[in-house]
């Protein structure tokens, strides 16, 4: 039983992943290779993988990729699904990526419908470039750019992607969800599901927001790491459904 | 099946892609090259084709790459500005090795410039453009024929040789109207085993990528490109002679300049003054072989293009200035006569016979 319940997904290749200790994305990763498993649809999946620590999402999965310039991966995931209306295609894409420098792209690419799935990993820092501000970093947050926290004044506040894109009537389907325990991830994995298969059927662009850690350049333990994220993240940027276009 | 019609070099190079077989155009209004991108937006809805106007250059440069990359024959277009801010995604393109057409219509820089034509993109175009030790392909047609046939080659070159291919012309190429005839060629699919569209019946997932994190990985992938680019060298050179046999002074210009400065060599044969025309028409590669047996049987060059000078610096390495290379060039949207071209050629005529 508990041998099947860890078995690798088909669509995760067969090597470890380089992430650091307690860090999210790996478990986002696995995830998405369980849900493109479950439908089945791994030899028609095409995965757009961007700039920042997830830049090696190639090396984990077991589908075709495509790597993006630095924010530009719904530009290329349009590219791709224009060429193959068929597959299934997404992006994987962090907050520097997609919230920064690629936010005209992903707001084109809600606003044409484009039928694509985007899996946003807001870990509020830019990661791989080593814990600068991103423009999801918290007010008072300290990063290697605010090292004397966010100052609102002066940059502003947390760009809410999931709130906006949710006005966009291209957008079909945006929800945030979290990876911190158990009962999250499985709504995780439900809310990236739901957002495969409206892709699959034709229904438009859908987004889903996942909270995730990054105790490296958060300076923290794993287990800190989680609760900074429950205590401070969660409060700025709540979980749950901001669109649902098909209506429930 | 073939007819010949008018039509704007624009719409020229748009329907020659059709006929290339390229069903996706990804681009953004730009003066002078809006044309094209408006004919493809009447032309593919009608042949099933994907015409789709990007948020701006940089998302259209990176549609034609995850087009290209799932193995489409794609183009794009743009104006002098627009190319500039593909550049990061040409640079991609070419480090992924994947095959794509960009237009560029060049028109007056620095800056936003103007919107008359120019030749002042010719730097950025033939060195690269983007970061990193890359080679476009660069064409330029002197035509509404040549466009639409260069534009053809363009696709199957860059097929040939997985690489991005330029085609370079000016606002005034653009808007000129002329009659084209469109041969319709029996179409070779590609085969594009390397194309990530999903891993279907293939053994295993295809990547197209550009990071080698590895120095001694992305060395020699540099290595493997300048090979590629070895053979591009070796054997897609292009170009165009008039009178050039006997003549004493070469004018050397390509594109639209190419016309005026033809007019001007028939002008001066006229009057009985030996000079001819050498027209590169592939700009990267450059015909440089040519050039420097050219040097040796000629008395001088004449560089003559609508800039500061910048096809002249491969001119004079091309000949290794074993004989004088002059310089004529506008700026800034302004065209020379073919007098003034005349002139200059008079001038270099009447230095050598003081010399003497
Ligand atoms: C055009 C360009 N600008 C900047 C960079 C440098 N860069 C690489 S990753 C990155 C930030 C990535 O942060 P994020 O998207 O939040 O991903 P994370 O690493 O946090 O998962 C930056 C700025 C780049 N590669 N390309
Ligand atoms: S730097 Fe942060 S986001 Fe990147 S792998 Fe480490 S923990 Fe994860
Ligand atoms: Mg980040």
């Amino acid at each position: 039983m508990n041998s099947k319940l860890y078995a690798r997904p088909e669509s995760l290749a067969d090597v470890p992943f380089h992430y650091c200790p307690g860090c999210q994305h790996g478990i986002v990763h696995r995830i998405i290779a369980e849900v493109i498993d479950e439908l089945g649809v791994r030899k028609q999946t095409i995965g757009v993988a961007p700039v920042g620590c997830s830049v090696l999402a190639y090396d984990y999965f077991n589908f075709d990729i495509v790597q993006a310039s630095h924010g530009r991966a719904p530009a290329v995931a349009t590219g791709v699904k224009r060429v193959c209306p068929d597959s299934t295609v997404f992006t994987y894409q962090g907050d520097g990526d997609l919230a920064s420098i690629g936010c005209a792209e992903i707001v084109h690419a809600a606003a044409r419908g484009e039928k694509i799935t985007t899996i946003f990993i807001n870990n509020a820092i830019y990661g791989m470039t080593g814990g600068q501000m991103a423009p999801t970093t918290l007010v008072d947050q300290v990063t290697t750019t605010s090292p004397y926290g966010r100052n609102e004044n002066q940059v502003g506040t947390p760009l809410c992607i999931s709130e906006m894109l949710s006005t966009i009537q291209g957008a079909r389907f945006i929800a945030r969800v979290a990876v911190n325990n158990p009962s999250n991830m499985a709504k995780a994995k439900a809310a990236i599901k739901k957002a495969f298969q409206l892709q699959n059927s034709g229904e438009g662009f859908c987004l889903i927001e996942v909270l995730s850690t990054c105790p490296t350049n958060w300076g923290m333990t794993p287990v800190e790491a989680v609760k900074w994220l429950e205590t401070n993240m969660i409060p700025q940027y709540p979980l749950g459904v901001f669109k649902d276009a098909g209506g429930e | 099946m073939s007819e010949t019609r008018l039509m704007k070099g624009n719409e020229a190079i748009g329907e020659a892609a059709i006929v290339a077989g390229c069903r996706y155009y990804f681009g953004y209004p730009i003066t002078p090259q809006t044309e094209l991108m408006e004919y493809m937006a009447k032309r593919m809805p009608q042949i099933e084709g994907v015409f789709l106007q990007a948020e701006s250059e940089i998302a259209a440069i990176n549609m034609v790459y995850g087009a290209a990359g799932a193995g489409a024959r794609v183009m794009t277009s743009s104006s002098s500005p627009g190319i500039s801010l593909k550049a990061e995604g040409i640079s991609y393109c070419a480090g992924a090795e994947l095959p794509c057409v960009i237009v560029n219509i060049m028109r007056g820089g620095p800056g936003l410039g103007s919107i008359q034509p120019a030749q002042a993109d010719y730097f950025q175009a033939t060195k690269g453009g983007g970061h990193g030790d890359h080679r476009n392909i660069v064409l330029a047609p002197n035509s509404v024929q040549e466009m639409a046939d260069l534009t053809m080659l363009s696709f199957e070159l860059a097929d040939k040789y997985r690489n991005p291919v330029m085609l370079l012309g000016d606002g005034a190429l653009g808007q000129m109207m002329e009659p084209v005839n469109l041969e319709e060629k029996p179409l070779v699919p590609q085969e594009k085993p390397w194309a990530a569209n999903g891993q279907g019946e293939r053994a295993k997932p295809n990547v197209i990528n550009s990071l080698y994190l590895k120095p001694e990985q992305l060395e020699a992938h540099n290595i493997h490109l300048q090979n590629k680019y070895q053979k591009i060298m070796e054997q897609e050179c292009r170009w165009e002679e008039f009178n050039v046999e006997d003549a004493e002074v070469i004018v050397v210009a390509y594109g639209i300049t190419s016309r005026i400065a033809r007019s001007a060599v028939e002008m001066a044969r006229r009057d009985g003054l030996k000079v001819g025309l050498f027209r590169p028409i592939s700009l990267w590669p450059f015909p440089s072989e040519r050039l420097l047996t050219l040097a040796q049987q000629t008395k001088a060059f004449l560089v003559s293009e609508l800039s500061a000078g910048q096809m002249i610096e491969d001119v004079r390495l091309a000949t290794k200035q074993i004989k004088p290379v002059h310089f004529y060039g506008r700026m800034g949207g302004m065209m020379p006569s073919s007098r003034e071209i005349y002139n200059q050629i008079n001038l270099i005529l009447k230095e050598k016979e003081a010399v003497k």
